[in-house]
């Protein structure tokens, strides 16, 4: 298990560093000064941009440069949002929080969907039920989410005042203990169903056929050869199989629900790293945008290393047969 | 000739493919009128500002009283320009890295197998969104940004490809004749991968297509320019009042990006040996 982590970690070390070098290549790439791509265009007080100059060696060689750069990096220096009179790194930070609220929901209600469609589905069903998956994934895989937020904001929000429309809690009596809980949760539904339509139709896709799968495989033959009941066999035997294709599919597809996430947040005005983009893109706030993307992208590498340590923790077999090969 | 005769059949078949190619083909006509015909200004202002659908205005009109309708066909440009584009670009990068990596494979393959694995984790719509903001809108640049993220894909598909390809006997066959390697490659090896490539670069088009509106969407192109994206943008600052302004722009992309998503897959099986339908 250890060697595979190692391997794993082997695996994400270059490409977080290939993020980094791409961080750096912007700021050298866009038209302009570097020395705008680093703090941005806000007003800045006297002498920053001088230190700022130093700091990252802007006239010495571009090694040097990338070196300083990596260094500054290290030490957790993302830079300086003017806009938002704080640093780069701790601002994102506390906004993430929101978003992976918003993930959280949404990557769950795809679990339970999915898992539930599929077994609704059982190994009876045929050609309706694949092509009612094979329709949701493409309707997912082809609508704008912001634009599927704004379509349930005026339906269940506007016309039929179900929901609230945007925020993460309601405003006019600022509930407190449970009361609050729930409240951010009725706020949740609408964003994470937005977010979460085309994982219901992947992991119903993936959870229908690892369990037909497991179905079929001799340990199930014996279960049921041994008289245990069909919904003894389905939980105890099939299900736990058939479980891990869905955490893994769901793993690996973090950093789609990460950029719906963002993309939706907009619409709810959901105080999250979605909505701290776009304001940033309007301030044009540059060293603010980067720690996002950068941010982000190294959270996206961090959640598969997870997705394929827990893969091999979940299934023996991934880990053995690694041993096997190396 | 039995081979493409087979492959039309299997493609008409395919109903949505053949649905999706004909709503395609009225798309490029739409686009290509749009750019011929003048007299008729998009950006034209009238006084009928925030019009719920009517016979005048059938989809209603926005802000600026510019009508929606108009908006949306002036609209179909900017998506097919930047779908088309960003597609080719991007599969004739990837069918050059992704060949010669397959084909001469050693550490040329390793890098550039390393940095598509880049590129697929990076949160793409994130990445372009940094650039595009970083060194200002513009078609050409969005077009080059969405390129260079989707490359990656199709060099992988290339490469696999181009892996199996190499080594069957009709390749070998070549080799004994003295046939050099770049000839083989371009000659042989390459046009046995088509089918797979044509199919995911026209999922490329749908990919552009969304990532281009949601660029506009947050702000991201130019004033001048009317884009569905752009439109979303200002049905979300009038959420509340006119419903008109999100619903339709919203629709065209949705419907223009599931076709092209399934005219790949109606490619995709007309030209797989393996499927009977």
């Amino acid at each position: 298990m250890r060697g595979y982590l190692l391997s794993r970690l082997a695996w994400a070390g270059p490409i977080v560093f290939c993020i980094l070098v791409i961080n750096f290549l912007i700021i050298h790439v866009v038209p302009g000064d570097p020395i705008q791509a680093l703090v941005g265009d806000f007003p800045t007080p006297p002498g920053y941009i001088e230190q700022i100059r130093h700091e990252f060696g802007l006239d010495q060689p571009i090694s040097t440069q990338l070196g300083l750069y990596l260094l500054n990096l290290a030490e957790g220096n993302l830079g300086f949002s003017f806009a938002n009179r704080q640093p780069v790194l701790g601002l994102v930070l506390d906004r993430a929080r929101f978003t992976l609220l918003l993930m959280l929901q949404a990557l769950t209600a795809a679990a339970i969907l999915g898992v539930v469609l599929a077994l609704a589905a059982a190994p009876r069903a045929g050609s309706l039920y694949d092509s009612g998956i094979t329709a949701l994934s493409l309707i997912g895989f082809s609508v704008p989410i912001f634009w599927l937020g704004q379509i349930l904001v005026i339906v269940f929000a506007i016309k039929l005042r179900w929901l609230p429309a945007q925020g993460m809690i309601s405003l006019r009596d600022t509930p407190t203990g449970w009361a609050a809980v729930t409240d951010v949760l009725w706020h949740l539904i609408l964003p994470a169903f937005s977010v979460t339509i085309y994982y219901v139709a992947i992991v119903a896709r993936v959870a229908r056929a690892s369990v037909l799968d497991a179905m079929s495989q001799d340990f199930v033959l014996t279960a049921k050869a041994k008289g245990l009941s069909r919904r003894y066999v389905l939980w105890r035997h099939v299900l736990p199989n058939a479980l891990i294709p869905v955490v893994t599919v769901i793993g690996y597809n973090f950093g789609y629900s990460l950029t719906g996430a963002i993309l939706v947040e907009t619409v709810f005005a959901w105080p999250g790293l979605g909505n701290l983009f776009i304001t940033s893109i309007g301030n044009r706030d540059y060293p603010l945008l980067q720690g996002i993307f950068l941010l982000t992208a190294i959270a996206v590498v961090i959640a598969n290393v997870v997705t394929d340590v827990l893969y091999a923790a979940l299934d023996p077999r991934v880990r053995s047969s690694y041993g096997r090969n190396a | 000739m039995a081979a493409t005769r087979r492959f039309w059949h299997r493609f008409l078949a395919y109903r949505a493919g053949a649905a999706a190619t004909i709503y395609v083909l009225v798309l490029v006509v739409i686009a290509v009128a749009t750019q011929l015909l003048s007299g008729v200004d998009p950006h034209q202002l009238s006084n009928e500002v925030m019009r719920a659908p009517s016979p005048a205005h059938l989809l209603g009109t926005d802000e600026l009283g510019r009508d929606v309708l108009l908006g949306i066909v002036y609209g179909v440009w900017v998506s097919l320009t930047v779908g088309f584009s960003a597609a080719l670009a991007a599969t004739v990068l990837g069918v050059v890295i992704g060949a010669t990596a397959g084909h001469y494979g050693g550490a040329f393959d390793l890098i550039v197998m390393r940095i598509s694995e880049v590129f697929q984790v990076v949160p793409s719509f994130i990445l372009a969104a940094v650039i595009v903001a970083m060194s200002g809108p513009g078609l050409t640049r969005v077009v080059m940004v969405i390129a260079l993220l989707a490359w990656p894909q199709i060099a992988r598909l290339m490469r696999g490809e181009v892996i199996r390809i190499k080594q069957l006997e009709f390749v070998d066959a070549v080799r004994c004749l003295g046939v050099r390697e770049w000839v083989i490659l371009a000659t042989e090896v390459i046009p046995n991968a088509v089918a797979p490539i044509l199919a995911a670069g026209t999922l490329i088009v749908g990919q552009a297509i969304l990532l281009e509106a949601a660029l506009s969407f947050f702000g991201l192109s130019s004033a001048d320019l009317i884009s569905w994206g752009r439109m979303l943008n200002s049905g979300q600052r009038f959420l509340f009042n006119a419903w008109w302004l999100s619903l339709f722009p919203g629709t065209a992309i949705f419907v223009t990006v599931l076709a092209f998503n399934l005219l790949g897959d109606a490619i995709g099986s007309a030209l797989n040996p393996r499927t009977t339908r």
